[in-house]
């Protein structure tokens, strides 16, 4: 059980100005600036959920899962995982959780993932049994086999993720945060990534914390997806309600003959010859209601639906948000 | 320390991938360090003896310092190499696993390749103690472990306030040089001979004499006095505020995050 | 011409950036300088008779030496050069319009002049107001401060070039390190910047001062201040002419090869 409440933090940033003159009067006066990086920010996250964490670039993310994962003190807010304040019993802490970065490894580039591995054991203490058992089971979930005997600098990029990952679970940790673990990989092991997190997920009941930009991470992995900006957590919900809410879909029909001017209460996007855009909230009941009205009155030759997709409607999102 | 030794032998599998590259780091160490003795022994070629000191005991000086300083850059390279770890947020990492984080940044990073300086420095000791006219016994070899024990201290602590400076700033750190590099340059010779004042700072401030000038005195039976004695346990106790300036560090960094 | 003159600006600028990282290597260089001096004033009084110069022009040398560290020094090397030979990236540089050789002849010259010029001014000021013995005196006559500039540029000619032939030696090795770390110990041996030349043993002194080495540093900074005069001067300048252009060549025929052997491999 994860939670966080009215978690604030500030940074400090000196600014600096180009120039001799401007370098020598910083040396007496400095001129700060502050940003603010969390601003109150509140959440509850039950055992075993997947929450897919999402914002535009500098909105809060990273420094909310430093907080969580102890490596940041905020400036006030209390958080509480698993019984323990991260930064206060910080070593208690981490021996609990995994954290995975996608643009940085944890290990060893020469010498062979196995060795890693016997690494972490040791500086996790992990008994001997477990960690047998574990490797055993993400060795036949993430075909590992050939590649922990490989130094890590021999692999590709999906291979070395499917390794931080196994590395990062190793010592049976309850929470999970990953930050884009599916940055750069290609669309077959970012299948395979995908596939094993929700696995884990399943069999393990490991709470899940996903930050990434790839919305189909979200789609495929996230029970629930907090949206934060400006340091605000600005939605909380499924992937669903914010479809509902948010989605917008559409149908195309291409027509042979008909009076598009008789259509009424229909939001046209895009009309040209013998071609025609309507939008949709994106649920089945207005895409039914949009089609009905359409066959009606025009002759169709052609037709084709389009639901929400989640980039475009996180990019609405961000858009409305200002963020 | 079993943990360590894993470490360590992590790190000796990953130098055998590159054994020629090792082999030839590791003599390029050892020709760095034989140039530095090279021009020790040219001045005393002309010069025959500095402020009392022969060729032989400056040697023994020589090869203490650079004992402990090559110790201290093979095992304590995580923290002379801090700033990148600050900055590409390896750091990060090291915050993330359950053990202390000295322990952390120490087994990290171990440059094996400074055993040709080490070695050169043993060498030299070799070559020096018989040859210093040092009448040894239990106490005088006693004291060539302290002052041994205590040069690790003081570079090691000198490592860990650069670390600590770290967190603070990237930027022009370049001055500490003065004591690490120029500790193990200026300290080839006793500090005494550089004057009163230097003699007051390296004591007092930067205790690099105390672990090389004052017990030498010891030695040569210059001195009797207690302080030259004891004065390798300021080389220890110097380690303390280094400490105490890394924990505030660590915390400064855990509260801005840069 | 234009192009080279803007890759110096560049990098001027560059180096401008880093003012602490200035500040504090010139307060490492001074403090190291006066340590350097307070080292052989020991010597000195245990036997003033032994001492191969005047204490005056020791003083000199080492704080020429020290100000003009960042120009003449044997062991900053470029270090995207290096890169740029191990991943293979050397293929983008043959595509610009100037010649390998001179552009990275150039890039490592106004790297050395950015720096120096920025840190040796403080140094210097700082060094001449020191006491006699101890500080930076004016070279004797305007001859010879005419020749230690002539000789200056020279030596960093020199230190470049040979810089060059270590770069192109990587070409042909695994471990570039290695190399370079020979080469740099042997050059601040034998250029006279772990210790002036005077202070090696005969013999072995006169041999160091024909090697192209002693070019880098030992010739202009002993010309300063007139330690080395006259015909001396006249023949040390010439031997840094000799080995500048002997280096050179040496070098870019070396580069030459190696490039062959790059396009002939497809890197």
């Amino acid at each position: 059980m994860i939670t966080v409440s009215n978690l604030s933090k500030r940074f400090v940033v000196n600014r600096r100005k180009s120039g001799l003159k401007q370098a020598a009067k910083s040396l007496f006066h400095r001129e700060r600036e502050f940003i603010q990086a969390l601003d109150n920010i509140s959440f509850t996250i039950p055992d075993g959920q997947v929450v897919g964490y999402i914002g535009p670039n500098g909105a809060g993310k990273s420094t909310t899962v430093k907080i969580l994962s102890g490596i940041l003190t905020p400036d006030s807010g209390e958080c509480d995982i698993n019984g323990r304040t991260p930064w206060k019993q910080r070593r208690e802490h981490v021996a609990e959780i995994g954290v995975v970065f996608g643009q940085r490894s944890q290990l060893w580039w020469d010498v062979p993932v196995g060795d890693s591995f016997d690494l972490l054991r040791d500086i996790y203490r992990v008994p001997e049994k477990r960690y047998r058992a574990n490797v055993a089971e993400m060795t036949e979930r993430l075909q590992l086999e050939s590649l922990l005997r490989t130094p890590a600098r021999q692999l590709s990029l999906g291979q070395r993720m499917r390794c931080e990952i196994a590395a990062s679970l190793l010592h049976d940790p309850k929470v999970l945060f990953l930050d884009e673990p599916t940055i750069g990989l290609d669309a077959v092991s970012k299948l395979a990534v995908r596939d094993f997190i929700r696995e884990i997920n399943r069999d393990r009941r490991v709470t899940v914390i996903l930050t990434t930009h790839d919305m189909q991470d979200i789609e495929a992995l996230a029970q629930r997806i907090l949206l934060i900006g400006k340091g605000k957590v600005l939605l909380d919900g499924t992937l669903e309600q914010l479809k509902q809410e948010y989605g917008r879909g559409s149908v195309t029909v291409s027509y042979s003959a008909g009076e598009t001017q008789t259509l009424s209460g229909l939001e046209i996007v895009e009309q040209e010859m013998g071609r025609l855009t309507v939008a949709t909230n994106g649920t089945r009941e207005d895409t039914a209601r949009v089609i009905a009205q359409l066959t009606g009155t025009l002759t169709i030759t052609d037709i084709s639906v389009k639901g929400p997709d989640a980039e475009e409607m996180v990019v609405s999102l961000y858009r409305k948000y200002q963020v | 320390m079993k943990l360590y030794a894993k470490f360590f032998s992590m790190h000796l599998r990953s130098v055998m991938q590159y054994k020629t590259s090792f082999f030839l780091m590791a003599i390029g160490q050892f020709i760095t360090a034989f140039s530095a003795f090279l021009s020790v022994w040219f001045l005393f070629d002309k010069f025959h003896q500095v402020d009392g000191f022969t060729f032989q005991q400056v040697l023994l000086c020589f090869s203490v310092t650079l004992m402990s300083f090559s110790l201290c850059e093979g095992f304590f390279r995580g923290f002379d190499t801090f700033s990148s770890m600050v900055r590409n947020r390896e750091f990060d990492r090291v915050l993330l696993r359950p053990r202390n984080e000295i322990f952390l940044v120490l087994a990290g990073k171990i440059e094996l390749s400074k055993i040709g300086r080490l070695f050169q420095a043993f060498l030299v000791l070799l070559y020096a103690v018989p040859a210093s006219g040092v009448e040894w016994n239990l106490q005088r070899v006693l004291m060539l472990v302290f002052m041994l024990l205590g040069g690790v201290c003081v570079f090691c602590g000198l490592f860990l306030l650069y670390a600590a400076i770290c967190f603070f700033t990237v930027e022009g750190l370049e001055f500490m040089n003065i004591f690490t590099d120029g500790g193990r340059e200026f300290g080839s010779y006793p500090m005494g001979i550089y004057g009163d004042g230097i003699l007051r700072f390296f004591t007092f401030v930067v205790p690099l004499a105390c672990f090389q000038y004052w017990p030498l005195l010891y030695l040569l039976e210059k001195s009797d006095s207690l302080w030259c004695m004891l004065s390798p346990l300021v080389c220890i106790a110097f380690l303390l505020p280094c400490w105490a300036l890394w924990r505030f560090g660590v915390r400064h960094y855990q509260s801005t995050g840069s | 011409m234009k192009k080279y003159l803007s890759f110096f600006r560049i990098r001027f600028v560059n180096a401008l950036q880093y003012r602490a990282a200035a500040l504090a290597g010139m307060a490492t260089q001074f403090f190291w300088g006066g340590m350097l001096l307070l080292m052989f004033a020991a010597f000195y009084r245990s036997a003033p008779e032994s001492f191969p110069m005047e204490f005056q022009e020791l003083s000199s040398y080492i704080w020429l030496q020290q100000a003009f560290l960042a120009m003449l020094n044997s062991w900053a090397f470029e270090n995207d050069i290096f890169e740029a030979i191990s991943t293979g990236n050397i293929a983008y540089e043959l595509c610009r319009p100037m010649g390998l050789y001179g552009q990275w002849f150039v890039k490592a010259t106004a790297n050395r002049m950015a720096r120096a010029v920025l840190r040796c001014v403080p140094t210097l000021v700082f060094a001449s107001l020191l006491p006699y013995p101890y500080g930076l005196s004016l070279p004797p006559d305007v001859a010879t401060a005419v020749l230690f500039v002539f000789s200056l540029f020279l030596a960093l000619g020199v230190v470049v070039a040979f810089t060059m032939v270590i770069y192109i030696i990587t070409f042909y090795t695994i471990s570039p390190t290695g190399v370079r770390m020979a080469a740099t110990s042997a050059a601040e041996l034998l250029s006279g910047s772990l210790l002036p030349l005077p202070f090696f043993p005969d013999g072995l002194r006169q041999a160091a001062e024909l090697l192209p080495f002693a070019s880098m540093q030992n010739v202009p900074l002993r010309v300063y201040s007139g330690e080395l005069s006259g015909q001396a001067a006249v023949w040390g300048v010439s031997l840094q002419v000799f080995w500048l252009i002997a280096l050179l060549a040496l070098g870019m025929w070396m580069m030459h090869r190696a490039l062959r052997r790059v396009v002939v491999q497809g890197g």
